[in-house]
Protein backbone atom coordinates (compact mmCIF):
# COMPACT_ATOMS: atom_id res chain seq x y z
CA UNK A 1 0.00 0.00 0.00
CA UNK A 2 3.04 2.00 1.36
CA UNK A 3 4.72 2.05 -2.76
CA UNK A 4 0.82 2.68 -4.52
CA UNK A 5 0.34 5.49 -2.08
CA UNK A 6 4.18 6.97 -3.08
CA UNK A 7 3.03 6.85 -7.21
CA UNK A 8 -0.15 8.09 -6.80
CA UNK A 9 2.30 11.12 -4.83
CA UNK A 10 3.58 11.55 -7.82
CA UNK A 11 0.38 11.46 -9.73
CA UNK A 12 -1.28 14.33 -8.07
CA UNK A 13 2.35 16.36 -7.95
CA UNK A 14 1.87 16.40 -12.02
CA UNK A 15 -2.06 16.60 -12.04
CA UNK A 16 -1.93 19.90 -9.69
CA UNK A 17 -0.19 22.33 -12.65
CA UNK A 18 -1.99 19.95 -15.41
CA UNK A 19 -4.83 20.97 -14.37
CA UNK A 20 -4.53 24.52 -14.12
CA UNK A 21 -2.73 24.54 -18.03
CA UNK A 22 -5.81 22.67 -18.66
CA UNK A 23 -7.94 25.17 -17.43
CA UNK A 24 -5.77 28.03 -19.01
CA UNK A 25 -6.59 26.00 -22.38
CA UNK A 26 -10.03 25.72 -21.89
CA UNK A 27 -10.32 29.72 -21.19
CA UNK A 28 -8.29 30.68 -24.31
CA UNK A 29 -10.95 28.48 -26.60
CA UNK A 30 -14.00 29.52 -24.67
CA UNK A 31 -13.86 32.81 -24.67
CA UNK A 32 -12.77 32.89 -28.34
CA UNK A 33 -16.68 31.04 -29.40
CA UNK A 34 -18.51 32.72 -26.71
CA UNK A 35 -22.19 32.51 -28.19
CA UNK A 36 -22.89 36.74 -28.12
CA UNK A 37 -25.46 36.31 -25.23
CA UNK A 38 -22.41 35.09 -23.16
CA UNK A 39 -20.06 37.14 -24.83
CA UNK A 40 -21.74 39.72 -22.97
CA UNK A 41 -21.13 38.77 -19.70
CA UNK A 42 -17.64 39.16 -19.53
CA UNK A 43 -16.67 35.77 -19.85
CA UNK A 44 -12.61 36.39 -19.62
CA UNK A 45 -13.43 37.80 -15.97
CA UNK A 46 -15.64 34.48 -14.96
CA UNK A 47 -12.81 31.98 -16.08
CA UNK A 48 -9.86 34.25 -14.39
CA UNK A 49 -11.86 34.22 -11.12
CA UNK A 50 -12.21 30.12 -11.84
CA UNK A 51 -8.63 29.76 -12.72
CA UNK A 52 -7.66 32.43 -9.75
CA UNK A 53 -9.42 30.34 -7.73
CA UNK A 54 -7.88 27.05 -8.38
CA UNK A 55 -4.43 27.85 -8.31
CA UNK A 56 -4.02 27.72 -4.75
CA UNK A 57 -6.02 24.82 -4.77
CA UNK A 58 -4.03 22.80 -6.92
CA UNK A 59 -0.64 24.03 -5.10
CA UNK A 60 -2.26 22.62 -2.55
CA UNK A 61 -2.66 19.02 -4.52
CA UNK A 62 1.19 19.27 -5.18
CA UNK A 63 1.69 19.60 -1.35
CA UNK A 64 -0.07 16.73 -0.89
CA UNK A 65 1.46 14.64 -3.79
CA UNK A 66 5.26 15.45 -2.25
CA UNK A 67 3.62 15.08 1.33
CA UNK A 68 2.45 11.21 -0.40
CA UNK A 69 6.08 10.62 -2.10
CA UNK A 70 7.69 11.64 1.31
CA UNK A 71 5.52 8.88 2.84
CA UNK A 72 3.79 11.23 5.28
CA UNK A 73 0.69 9.18 4.81
CA UNK A 74 2.03 5.64 5.32
CA UNK A 75 1.29 5.63 9.24
CA UNK A 76 -1.60 8.11 10.19
CA UNK A 77 -2.03 9.53 14.07
CA UNK A 78 -4.59 7.12 16.24
CA UNK A 79 -7.50 9.67 16.74
CA UNK A 80 -6.64 13.30 18.59
CA UNK A 81 -4.35 11.69 21.06
CA UNK A 82 -1.39 11.34 19.19
CA UNK B 1 -28.49 7.12 37.87
CA UNK B 2 -31.54 7.64 35.65
CA UNK B 3 -31.87 10.99 36.75
CA UNK B 4 -28.20 11.57 35.61
CA UNK B 5 -28.97 10.33 32.63
CA UNK B 6 -31.94 12.17 31.69
CA UNK B 7 -30.11 15.36 32.37
CA UNK B 8 -27.58 14.63 30.13
CA UNK B 9 -29.61 13.46 27.53
CA UNK B 10 -31.78 16.64 27.65
CA UNK B 11 -28.52 18.45 27.75
CA UNK B 12 -27.02 16.73 24.74
CA UNK B 13 -30.85 17.48 23.38
CA UNK B 14 -31.03 20.99 23.65
CA UNK B 15 -27.21 21.14 22.31
CA UNK B 16 -28.13 19.69 19.25
CA UNK B 17 -31.55 21.78 18.90
CA UNK B 18 -29.48 25.45 19.39
CA UNK B 19 -26.81 24.20 17.14
CA UNK B 20 -29.13 22.68 14.00
CA UNK B 21 -31.92 25.79 14.13
CA UNK B 22 -29.02 28.11 13.85
CA UNK B 23 -27.52 26.09 11.23
CA UNK B 24 -31.18 25.78 9.60
CA UNK B 25 -31.57 29.49 9.15
CA UNK B 26 -28.15 30.19 8.07
CA UNK B 27 -28.73 27.53 5.18
CA UNK B 28 -32.13 29.14 4.67
CA UNK B 29 -30.86 32.66 4.33
CA UNK B 30 -27.99 30.99 1.51
CA UNK B 31 -30.75 28.99 -0.32
CA UNK B 32 -33.56 31.35 -1.27
CA UNK B 33 -30.60 33.18 -3.32
CA UNK B 34 -29.76 31.00 -5.27
CA UNK B 35 -33.51 29.13 -5.56
CA UNK B 36 -34.47 33.29 -6.72
CA UNK B 37 -31.34 33.48 -8.71
CA UNK B 38 -33.54 33.76 -11.95
CA UNK B 39 -36.27 36.55 -10.93
CA UNK B 40 -33.14 38.66 -9.05
CA UNK B 41 -31.23 38.50 -11.85
CA UNK B 42 -34.02 40.48 -13.57
CA UNK B 43 -34.24 43.11 -10.96
CA UNK B 44 -30.00 43.33 -10.85
CA UNK B 45 -29.38 44.07 -14.46
CA UNK B 46 -30.58 46.13 -17.35
CA UNK B 47 -33.92 44.45 -18.32
CA UNK B 48 -32.05 43.66 -22.04
CA UNK B 49 -29.56 41.54 -20.37
CA UNK B 50 -30.82 37.96 -21.80
CA UNK B 51 -28.63 34.49 -20.11
CA UNK B 52 -26.66 36.92 -18.94
CA UNK B 53 -28.05 37.82 -16.42
CA UNK B 54 -28.78 34.85 -15.08
CA UNK B 55 -25.29 33.85 -15.34
CA UNK B 56 -24.12 36.80 -13.55
CA UNK B 57 -26.80 36.18 -10.82
CA UNK B 58 -25.22 32.79 -10.63
CA UNK B 59 -21.33 34.58 -10.36
CA UNK B 60 -22.75 36.44 -7.49
CA UNK B 61 -24.37 33.20 -5.53
CA UNK B 62 -21.24 31.52 -6.57
CA UNK B 63 -19.09 34.33 -4.90
CA UNK B 64 -20.68 33.80 -1.44
CA UNK B 65 -19.58 30.04 -1.45
CA UNK B 66 -15.55 31.47 -2.82
CA UNK B 67 -15.42 33.39 0.11
CA UNK B 68 -16.56 30.54 2.53
CA UNK B 69 -13.13 29.30 3.01
CA UNK B 70 -11.78 32.57 4.01
CA UNK B 71 -14.89 33.25 7.08
CA UNK B 72 -13.65 29.69 7.85
CA UNK B 73 -10.48 31.35 8.51
CA UNK B 74 -11.59 34.32 10.66
CA UNK B 75 -14.42 32.54 12.64
CA UNK B 76 -12.37 29.22 13.10
CA UNK B 77 -9.75 31.70 14.64
CA UNK B 78 -12.30 33.12 16.88
CA UNK B 79 -13.69 30.37 18.44
CA UNK B 80 -10.34 28.34 18.32
CA UNK B 81 -9.53 31.86 20.79
CA UNK B 82 -12.42 33.14 22.57
CA UNK B 83 -14.82 29.83 22.09
CA UNK B 84 -17.24 28.56 20.45
CA UNK B 85 -20.50 29.47 21.71
CA UNK B 86 -20.03 33.45 20.99
CA UNK B 87 -18.38 32.82 17.53
CA UNK B 88 -21.18 30.95 15.92
CA UNK B 89 -23.62 33.85 17.63
CA UNK B 90 -21.90 36.45 15.42
CA UNK B 91 -22.30 34.45 12.79
CA UNK B 92 -25.86 33.88 12.98
CA UNK B 93 -26.18 37.97 13.51
CA UNK B 94 -23.69 38.74 10.33
CA UNK B 95 -26.01 36.18 7.82
CA UNK B 96 -29.28 37.20 9.36
CA UNK B 97 -28.93 40.69 9.05
CA UNK B 98 -27.21 40.68 5.73
CA UNK B 99 -29.97 37.91 4.32
CA UNK B 100 -32.52 40.67 5.99
CA UNK B 101 -30.69 43.98 3.99
CA UNK B 102 -30.72 41.58 0.25
CA UNK B 103 -34.37 41.96 0.81
CA UNK B 104 -34.43 45.60 0.78
CA UNK B 105 -32.19 46.60 -2.43
CA UNK B 106 -33.83 48.56 -5.10
CA UNK B 107 -33.22 47.67 -8.24
CA UNK B 108 -31.34 48.05 -11.36
CA UNK B 109 -34.11 50.54 -12.74
CA UNK B 110 -34.22 52.82 -9.06
CA UNK B 111 -29.75 52.85 -8.63
CA UNK B 112 -28.54 50.89 -11.62
CA UNK B 113 -25.14 48.82 -11.18
CA UNK B 114 -25.18 50.28 -7.28
CA UNK B 115 -27.77 47.00 -7.19
CA UNK B 116 -25.67 44.24 -8.14
CA UNK B 117 -22.86 45.69 -6.35
CA UNK B 118 -24.44 45.90 -3.05
CA UNK B 119 -25.95 42.46 -3.18
CA UNK B 120 -22.88 41.15 -4.05
CA UNK B 121 -20.87 42.60 -0.37
CA UNK B 122 -24.28 41.07 1.49
CA UNK B 123 -23.56 37.71 -0.35
CA UNK B 124 -20.13 38.11 0.58
CA UNK B 125 -21.27 38.60 4.32
CA UNK B 126 -23.50 36.21 4.09
CA UNK B 127 -20.32 33.68 2.51
CA UNK B 128 -18.00 35.00 5.14
CA UNK B 129 -20.24 33.89 8.19
CA UNK B 130 -21.37 30.81 6.70
CA UNK B 131 -17.71 29.89 6.35
CA UNK B 132 -17.63 30.53 10.07
CA UNK B 133 -20.58 29.08 11.44
CA UNK B 134 -20.93 25.02 10.28
CA UNK B 135 -17.24 24.46 11.93
CA UNK B 136 -18.91 26.04 14.94
CA UNK B 137 -21.66 23.82 15.30
CA UNK B 138 -20.45 20.84 14.39
CA UNK B 139 -17.64 21.03 16.94
CA UNK B 140 -20.11 22.48 19.48
CA UNK B 141 -22.20 19.22 19.12
CA UNK B 142 -19.21 16.82 19.10
CA UNK B 143 -17.65 18.36 22.11
CA UNK B 144 -20.83 17.12 23.96
CA UNK B 145 -21.64 14.23 21.96
CA UNK B 146 -21.49 10.72 24.29
CA UNK B 147 -18.66 8.13 23.23
CA UNK B 148 -19.90 6.12 19.99
CA UNK B 149 -22.16 8.54 19.21
CA UNK B 150 -21.19 11.12 17.37
CA UNK B 151 -21.65 10.19 14.32
CA UNK B 152 -25.35 10.21 15.21
CA UNK B 153 -25.47 13.44 16.97
CA UNK B 154 -23.26 15.13 14.41
CA UNK B 155 -25.50 14.14 11.71
CA UNK B 156 -28.67 15.94 12.92
CA UNK B 157 -26.74 19.28 11.68
CA UNK B 158 -26.12 17.41 8.94
CA UNK B 159 -30.23 17.42 8.31
CA UNK B 160 -30.18 21.15 8.71
CA UNK B 161 -28.50 22.07 5.02
CA UNK B 162 -31.06 19.98 3.46
CA UNK B 163 -33.50 21.01 5.60
CA UNK B 164 -32.59 24.73 4.80
CA UNK B 165 -33.47 24.38 1.27
CA UNK B 166 -36.55 22.27 2.22
CA UNK B 167 -37.43 25.72 4.12
CA UNK B 168 -36.65 27.73 1.80
CA UNK B 169 -38.41 26.10 -1.48
CA UNK B 170 -41.69 25.55 0.65
CA UNK B 171 -41.86 29.47 1.50
CA UNK B 172 -41.22 30.23 -2.25
CA UNK B 173 -43.64 28.52 -3.03
CA UNK B 174 -46.09 29.24 -0.54
CA UNK B 175 -45.55 33.33 -0.64
CA UNK B 176 -45.92 32.59 -5.26
CA UNK B 177 -48.95 30.73 -4.64
CA UNK B 178 -50.45 33.15 -2.21
CA UNK B 179 -49.38 36.65 -3.65
CA UNK B 180 -49.48 35.02 -7.53
CA UNK B 181 -46.56 34.51 -9.62
CA UNK B 182 -46.36 38.30 -11.23
CA UNK B 183 -46.63 39.42 -8.11
CA UNK B 184 -44.16 37.59 -6.67
CA UNK B 185 -41.87 38.00 -9.83
CA UNK B 186 -42.43 41.84 -9.56
CA UNK B 187 -41.83 42.75 -5.72
CA UNK B 188 -42.63 39.38 -3.62
CA UNK B 189 -39.09 37.50 -4.03
CA UNK B 190 -38.15 40.10 -1.27
CA UNK B 191 -40.52 37.97 1.38
CA UNK B 192 -38.38 35.10 2.07
CA UNK B 193 -35.85 37.46 2.23
CA UNK B 194 -37.21 39.92 4.97
CA UNK B 195 -38.85 36.85 7.19
CA UNK B 196 -35.54 35.24 7.71
CA UNK B 197 -34.95 38.41 10.41
CA UNK B 198 -37.94 36.68 12.79
CA UNK B 199 -35.93 32.75 12.47
CA UNK B 200 -32.69 34.85 13.35
CA UNK B 201 -34.36 36.21 16.09
CA UNK B 202 -35.50 33.23 17.46
CA UNK B 203 -31.94 31.19 17.17
CA UNK B 204 -30.18 34.60 18.93
CA UNK B 205 -32.28 33.91 21.89
CA UNK B 206 -31.81 30.40 21.79
CA UNK B 207 -28.04 30.36 20.93
CA UNK B 208 -27.60 33.22 24.67
CA UNK B 209 -28.79 30.65 26.77
CA UNK B 210 -26.30 28.28 25.97
CA UNK B 211 -23.16 26.97 27.66
CA UNK B 212 -19.38 26.98 26.25
CA UNK B 213 -18.30 23.38 25.04
CA UNK B 214 -17.08 21.43 27.91
CA UNK B 215 -13.88 20.52 25.99
CA UNK B 216 -13.07 23.94 25.16
CA UNK B 217 -13.81 25.23 28.66
CA UNK B 218 -11.69 22.43 30.30
CA UNK B 219 -9.42 23.57 27.58
CA UNK B 220 -9.27 27.11 28.67
CA UNK B 221 -9.29 26.66 32.50
CA UNK B 222 -6.34 24.74 31.72
CA UNK B 223 -4.54 27.67 30.16
CA UNK B 224 -3.91 25.52 26.95
CA UNK B 225 -5.57 26.91 24.01
CA UNK B 226 -3.85 27.71 21.36
CA UNK B 227 -2.03 31.16 20.47
CA UNK B 228 -2.15 31.31 17.05
CA UNK B 229 -4.61 28.71 15.69
CA UNK B 230 -4.00 30.04 12.06
CA UNK B 231 -0.43 29.00 12.89
CA UNK B 232 -0.74 25.86 14.09
CA UNK B 233 -3.06 24.43 11.82
CA UNK B 234 -1.47 25.47 8.64
CA UNK B 235 2.22 25.70 9.27
CA UNK B 236 2.59 22.69 11.35
CA UNK B 237 3.04 19.75 9.16
CA UNK B 238 1.49 16.94 10.98
CA UNK B 239 -1.97 19.19 11.41
CA UNK B 240 -1.61 20.65 7.38
CA UNK B 241 -1.15 17.44 5.77
CA UNK B 242 -4.53 16.11 7.42
CA UNK B 243 -6.26 19.27 6.16
CA UNK B 244 -5.13 18.37 2.86
CA UNK B 245 -6.29 15.06 3.11
CA UNK B 246 -9.48 15.97 4.64
CA UNK B 247 -10.16 18.41 1.82
CA UNK B 248 -8.67 16.05 -1.28
CA UNK B 249 -9.78 13.24 -0.01
CA UNK B 250 -13.52 13.61 1.28
CA UNK B 251 -14.64 17.35 1.23
CA UNK B 252 -13.86 17.89 -2.44
CA UNK B 253 -16.14 14.78 -3.28
CA UNK B 254 -18.57 15.67 -1.08
CA UNK B 255 -19.05 18.97 -1.86
CA UNK B 256 -19.70 18.24 -5.54
CA UNK B 257 -22.00 15.28 -4.74
CA UNK B 258 -24.18 17.62 -2.69
CA UNK B 259 -24.80 20.38 -5.07
CA UNK B 260 -25.45 18.22 -7.84
CA UNK B 261 -28.41 16.18 -6.18
CA UNK B 262 -29.73 19.30 -4.51
CA UNK B 263 -29.10 21.99 -6.28
CA UNK B 264 -28.10 21.31 -10.29
CA UNK B 265 -30.83 18.63 -10.62
CA UNK B 266 -33.20 21.14 -9.97
CA UNK B 267 -31.85 24.15 -11.78
CA UNK B 268 -31.18 21.20 -14.78
CA UNK B 269 -34.77 20.20 -14.76
CA UNK B 270 -36.10 23.74 -14.83
CA UNK B 271 -33.61 25.26 -17.11
CA UNK B 272 -32.47 22.38 -19.49
CA UNK B 273 -35.81 20.42 -19.43
CA UNK B 274 -37.85 23.38 -19.00
CA UNK B 275 -40.17 22.02 -16.41
CA UNK B 276 -42.72 23.80 -14.44
CA UNK B 277 -41.19 26.37 -12.05
CA UNK B 278 -44.06 24.93 -9.22
CA UNK B 279 -43.24 21.12 -10.60
CA UNK B 280 -39.27 21.16 -10.31
CA UNK B 281 -39.42 22.30 -7.34
CA UNK B 282 -42.19 20.19 -5.71
CA UNK B 283 -39.66 16.96 -7.33
CA UNK B 284 -36.85 18.33 -5.13
CA UNK B 285 -38.97 18.94 -2.10
CA UNK B 286 -40.45 15.41 -2.40
CA UNK B 287 -37.19 13.94 -3.25
CA UNK B 288 -35.21 15.50 -0.03
CA UNK B 289 -38.24 14.88 2.51
CA UNK B 290 -37.88 11.22 2.01
CA UNK B 291 -34.50 11.34 2.21
CA UNK B 292 -33.92 13.32 4.61
CA UNK B 293 -34.11 11.18 7.95
CA UNK B 294 -30.85 8.98 6.26
CA UNK B 295 -28.41 11.92 7.26
CA UNK B 296 -29.08 10.65 10.53
CA UNK B 297 -29.40 6.38 9.30
CA UNK B 298 -25.93 6.80 7.97
CA UNK B 299 -24.63 9.22 10.08
CA UNK B 300 -25.08 6.69 13.31
CA UNK B 301 -24.13 3.61 11.00
CA UNK B 302 -20.48 5.28 10.72
CA UNK B 303 -20.27 4.93 14.35
CA UNK B 304 -20.27 1.62 13.80
CA UNK B 305 -19.01 0.74 10.81
CA UNK B 306 -16.09 3.35 10.14
CA UNK B 307 -16.87 7.18 8.19
CA UNK B 308 -14.91 6.07 5.16
CA UNK B 309 -16.64 3.63 3.62
CA UNK B 310 -19.96 5.07 3.28
CA UNK B 311 -18.84 8.21 2.22
CA UNK B 312 -16.95 6.89 -0.52
CA UNK B 313 -19.69 4.46 -1.75
CA UNK B 314 -22.14 7.51 -2.41
CA UNK B 315 -19.74 9.34 -3.97
CA UNK B 316 -19.23 6.44 -6.33
CA UNK B 317 -22.85 6.28 -7.00
CA UNK B 318 -22.41 9.58 -8.00
CA UNK B 319 -19.96 9.21 -10.59
CA UNK B 320 -21.33 6.09 -12.12
CA UNK B 321 -25.61 7.00 -12.10
CA UNK B 322 -25.01 10.60 -13.24
CA UNK B 323 -24.92 10.67 -16.89
CA UNK B 324 -27.29 8.23 -17.25
CA UNK B 325 -30.30 9.71 -14.36
CA UNK B 326 -29.72 13.42 -16.34
CA UNK B 327 -29.75 11.56 -19.91
CA UNK B 328 -33.00 10.01 -18.90
CA UNK B 329 -34.44 13.49 -17.55
CA UNK B 330 -33.84 14.85 -21.13
CA UNK B 331 -35.49 12.06 -23.13
CA UNK B 332 -38.40 12.08 -20.67
CA UNK B 333 -39.15 15.71 -21.18
CA UNK B 334 -38.16 15.86 -25.04
CA UNK B 335 -41.64 16.99 -26.13
CA UNK B 336 -40.67 18.40 -29.49
CA UNK B 337 -39.76 14.61 -30.51
CA UNK B 338 -43.14 13.59 -29.04
CA UNK B 339 -45.26 17.01 -29.86
CA UNK B 340 -46.14 15.29 -33.58
CA UNK B 341 -47.87 12.08 -33.19
CA UNK B 342 -49.01 12.66 -29.38
CA UNK B 343 -50.69 15.54 -28.99
CA UNK B 344 -54.90 15.49 -28.04
CA UNK B 345 -55.75 18.59 -27.26
CA UNK B 346 -54.07 22.30 -28.05
CA UNK B 347 -55.68 25.46 -26.44
CA UNK B 348 -56.76 28.52 -28.51
CA UNK B 349 -53.80 29.96 -29.47
CA UNK B 350 -52.95 33.54 -28.11
CA UNK B 351 -51.36 35.72 -31.08
CA UNK B 352 -49.45 38.92 -30.21
CA UNK B 353 -48.51 41.65 -32.99
CA UNK B 354 -45.52 43.94 -31.92
CA UNK B 355 -44.09 46.17 -34.63
CA UNK B 356 -40.72 48.09 -33.72
CA UNK B 357 -40.20 51.50 -34.00
CA UNK B 358 -36.75 51.71 -35.18
CA UNK B 359 -36.31 48.81 -37.53
CA UNK B 360 -40.06 48.59 -38.59
CA UNK B 361 -39.46 44.79 -37.46
CA UNK B 362 -42.79 42.98 -36.90
CA UNK B 363 -42.49 40.14 -34.19
CA UNK B 364 -45.34 37.90 -33.72
CA UNK B 365 -45.90 35.51 -30.63
CA UNK B 366 -47.94 33.02 -30.51
CA UNK B 367 -48.54 31.05 -27.45
CA UNK B 368 -50.46 27.51 -27.51
CA UNK B 369 -50.95 25.21 -24.52
CA UNK B 370 -50.50 21.63 -25.69
CA UNK B 371 -51.47 18.21 -23.57
CA UNK B 372 -50.09 14.95 -24.69
CA UNK B 373 -51.60 11.38 -24.49
CA UNK B 374 -49.07 10.42 -22.20
CA UNK B 375 -50.58 13.00 -19.44
CA UNK B 376 -48.10 15.69 -19.94
CA UNK B 377 -48.12 18.95 -21.53
CA UNK B 378 -46.25 22.19 -22.28
CA UNK B 379 -46.56 25.95 -23.85
CA UNK B 380 -45.14 26.06 -27.09
CA UNK B 381 -44.38 29.85 -28.09
CA UNK B 382 -43.78 30.69 -31.67
CA UNK B 383 -41.64 33.95 -32.32
CA UNK B 384 -41.94 35.00 -35.30
CA UNK B 385 -39.86 37.84 -36.58
CA UNK B 386 -40.62 39.58 -40.17
CA UNK B 387 -37.68 42.24 -40.88
CA UNK B 388 -38.79 45.52 -41.78
CA UNK B 389 -36.09 46.00 -44.52
CA UNK B 390 -37.60 44.43 -47.49
CA UNK B 391 -34.43 43.71 -48.95
CA UNK B 392 -33.57 41.45 -46.54
CA UNK B 393 -37.15 40.10 -45.78
CA UNK B 394 -36.92 36.34 -44.77
CA UNK B 395 -39.10 35.67 -41.49
CA UNK B 396 -36.89 33.97 -38.58
CA UNK B 397 -39.36 31.50 -36.55
CA UNK B 398 -38.00 30.31 -32.78
CA UNK B 399 -40.06 27.86 -31.12
CA UNK B 400 -39.67 27.67 -27.59
CA UNK B 401 -41.04 25.30 -24.81
CA UNK B 402 -41.28 26.01 -21.39
CA UNK B 403 -43.70 24.90 -18.76
CA UNK B 404 -43.55 21.27 -19.28
CA UNK B 405 -45.68 19.24 -16.61
CA UNK B 406 -45.32 15.21 -16.67
CA UNK B 407 -47.53 12.41 -16.24
CA UNK B 408 -48.00 11.04 -13.10
CA UNK B 409 -46.10 8.12 -13.58
CA UNK B 410 -43.26 9.99 -14.88
CA UNK B 411 -43.70 12.84 -12.30
CA UNK B 412 -43.19 9.86 -9.61
CA UNK B 413 -40.11 8.35 -11.76
CA UNK B 414 -38.40 11.89 -11.63
CA UNK B 415 -38.73 12.20 -7.93
CA UNK B 416 -37.31 8.65 -7.25
CA UNK B 417 -34.47 9.79 -9.21
CA UNK B 418 -33.86 13.42 -7.48
CA UNK B 419 -34.77 11.06 -4.14
CA UNK B 420 -31.17 8.67 -5.15
CA UNK B 421 -29.17 11.84 -5.66
CA UNK B 422 -29.78 13.26 -2.45
CA UNK B 423 -29.34 9.36 -0.65
CA UNK B 424 -26.15 10.34 -2.13
CA UNK B 425 -25.86 13.10 -0.71
CA UNK B 426 -27.08 11.96 2.95
CA UNK B 427 -23.56 9.11 2.34
CA UNK B 428 -21.43 11.75 2.03
CA UNK B 429 -22.95 14.10 3.95
CA UNK B 430 -24.09 12.26 6.84
CA UNK B 431 -20.78 11.39 8.40
CA UNK B 432 -18.65 13.86 7.58
CA UNK B 433 -18.82 16.17 10.43
CA UNK B 434 -17.49 13.42 12.44
CA UNK B 435 -14.98 12.42 10.57
CA UNK B 436 -14.27 15.86 10.19
CA UNK B 437 -13.84 16.56 14.01
CA UNK B 438 -12.41 12.95 15.05
CA UNK B 439 -9.01 14.57 12.38
CA UNK B 440 -8.00 17.43 14.59
CA UNK B 441 -6.72 18.62 18.04
CA UNK B 442 -9.11 20.83 20.02
CA UNK B 443 -6.86 23.86 20.10
CA UNK B 444 -7.06 24.37 16.23
CA UNK B 445 -10.47 22.01 15.51
CA UNK B 446 -12.76 24.74 15.01
CA UNK B 447 -10.09 26.48 12.23
CA UNK B 448 -8.45 22.92 10.76
CA UNK B 449 -12.21 21.56 10.27
CA UNK B 450 -13.61 24.34 8.49
CA UNK B 451 -10.94 25.15 6.19
CA UNK B 452 -11.44 21.67 3.96
CA UNK B 453 -15.01 21.51 4.34
CA UNK B 454 -15.41 25.06 2.94
CA UNK B 455 -12.99 24.58 0.32
CA UNK B 456 -14.83 21.18 -0.27
CA UNK B 457 -18.48 22.87 -0.40
CA UNK B 458 -17.66 26.46 -1.21
CA UNK B 459 -15.26 26.54 -3.80
CA UNK B 460 -15.56 22.82 -5.30
CA UNK B 461 -19.19 22.24 -4.42
CA UNK B 462 -20.57 25.37 -4.92
CA UNK B 463 -18.91 26.12 -8.31
CA UNK B 464 -21.23 23.35 -9.47
CA UNK B 465 -24.08 24.81 -11.06
CA UNK B 466 -22.19 27.71 -12.38
CA UNK B 467 -19.67 25.67 -13.97
CA UNK B 468 -21.60 23.28 -15.45
CA UNK B 469 -24.47 25.90 -16.67
CA UNK B 470 -21.24 27.90 -18.56
CA UNK B 471 -19.45 24.70 -19.54
CA UNK B 472 -23.29 23.62 -21.09
CA UNK B 473 -23.34 26.91 -22.65
CA UNK B 474 -20.89 26.83 -25.30
CA UNK B 475 -21.32 26.00 -28.49
CA UNK B 476 -19.89 22.21 -29.22
CA UNK B 477 -21.02 21.24 -25.89
CA UNK B 478 -23.97 19.12 -24.85
CA UNK B 479 -26.91 19.14 -21.65
CA UNK B 480 -24.65 17.00 -20.23
CA UNK B 481 -21.69 18.32 -20.63
CA UNK B 482 -21.76 20.21 -17.63
CA UNK B 483 -21.90 17.19 -15.29
CA UNK B 484 -18.47 16.22 -16.29
CA UNK B 485 -16.94 19.05 -13.46
CA UNK B 486 -18.98 16.94 -10.40
CA UNK B 487 -17.88 13.62 -11.83
CA UNK B 488 -14.07 13.80 -12.30
CA UNK B 489 -13.95 15.57 -9.18
CA UNK B 490 -15.85 12.98 -7.18
CA UNK B 491 -13.51 10.30 -8.86
CA UNK B 492 -10.77 12.02 -7.93
CA UNK B 493 -11.99 12.56 -4.18
CA UNK B 494 -12.47 8.56 -4.39
CA UNK B 495 -9.39 7.46 -5.33
CA UNK B 496 -7.69 9.88 -2.58
CA UNK B 497 -9.98 8.70 -0.20
CA UNK B 498 -9.51 5.00 -0.97
CA UNK B 499 -6.08 5.13 -0.82
CA UNK B 500 -5.17 7.58 2.36
CA UNK B 501 -7.73 7.92 4.46
CA UNK B 502 -8.11 5.58 7.27
CA UNK B 503 -11.29 3.41 7.90
CA UNK B 504 -11.77 4.41 11.69
CA UNK B 505 -14.14 5.90 14.34
CA UNK B 506 -12.11 7.52 17.39
CA UNK B 507 -13.44 6.94 20.44
CA UNK B 508 -13.14 10.33 21.87
CA UNK B 509 -12.24 13.65 20.92
CA UNK B 510 -10.78 14.88 24.26
CA UNK B 511 -7.13 15.47 23.60
CA UNK B 512 -4.27 13.95 26.18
Amino acid sequence: MSSIKKILGLVWMILGPVIILFLIQQAYEKIGIAEVGIDKTNTALQWSIIILIFIPICAGLVIFGKYAWDGEYDKLPEGVED
Amino acid sequence: MSSNKNNESQSITQVIAASSLGTLIEWYDFYIFGSLAVIIGHHLFPSDAGASALINTLAIFAAGFIVRPFGALVFGRLGDLVGRKYTFLLTLVLMGGSTFLIGLIPSYESIGYAAPILVLILRLVQGLALGGEYGGAATYVAEHAPKGKRGFYTSWIQTTATLGLFLSLGIIILTKNLIGAEEFADWGWRIPFLLSILLVGVSIYIRLKMHESPVFTKLKTEGKISANPLKESFQKKANFKMVLLALFGATMGQGVVWYTGQFYAQSFLENTCKLDFNESRYILLWAILFATPFFVIFGAWSDKVGRKWIMLTGMLLGVLFYRPIYQYFIDATNVKEMSKTEVVTSSEPIIKLEVSDTSQDSVTTTTIHKSLASGMSYTETQTKVVPGDVLVAIPELKVAISEVKLSSNTYILFILLVFFQVLLVTMVYGPIAAFLVELFPTQIRYTSMSLPYHIGNGVFGGLVPFIATLVASYSGSTPLSGLWYPIGIAAISIIIGAVYIENKVDKTVMDK
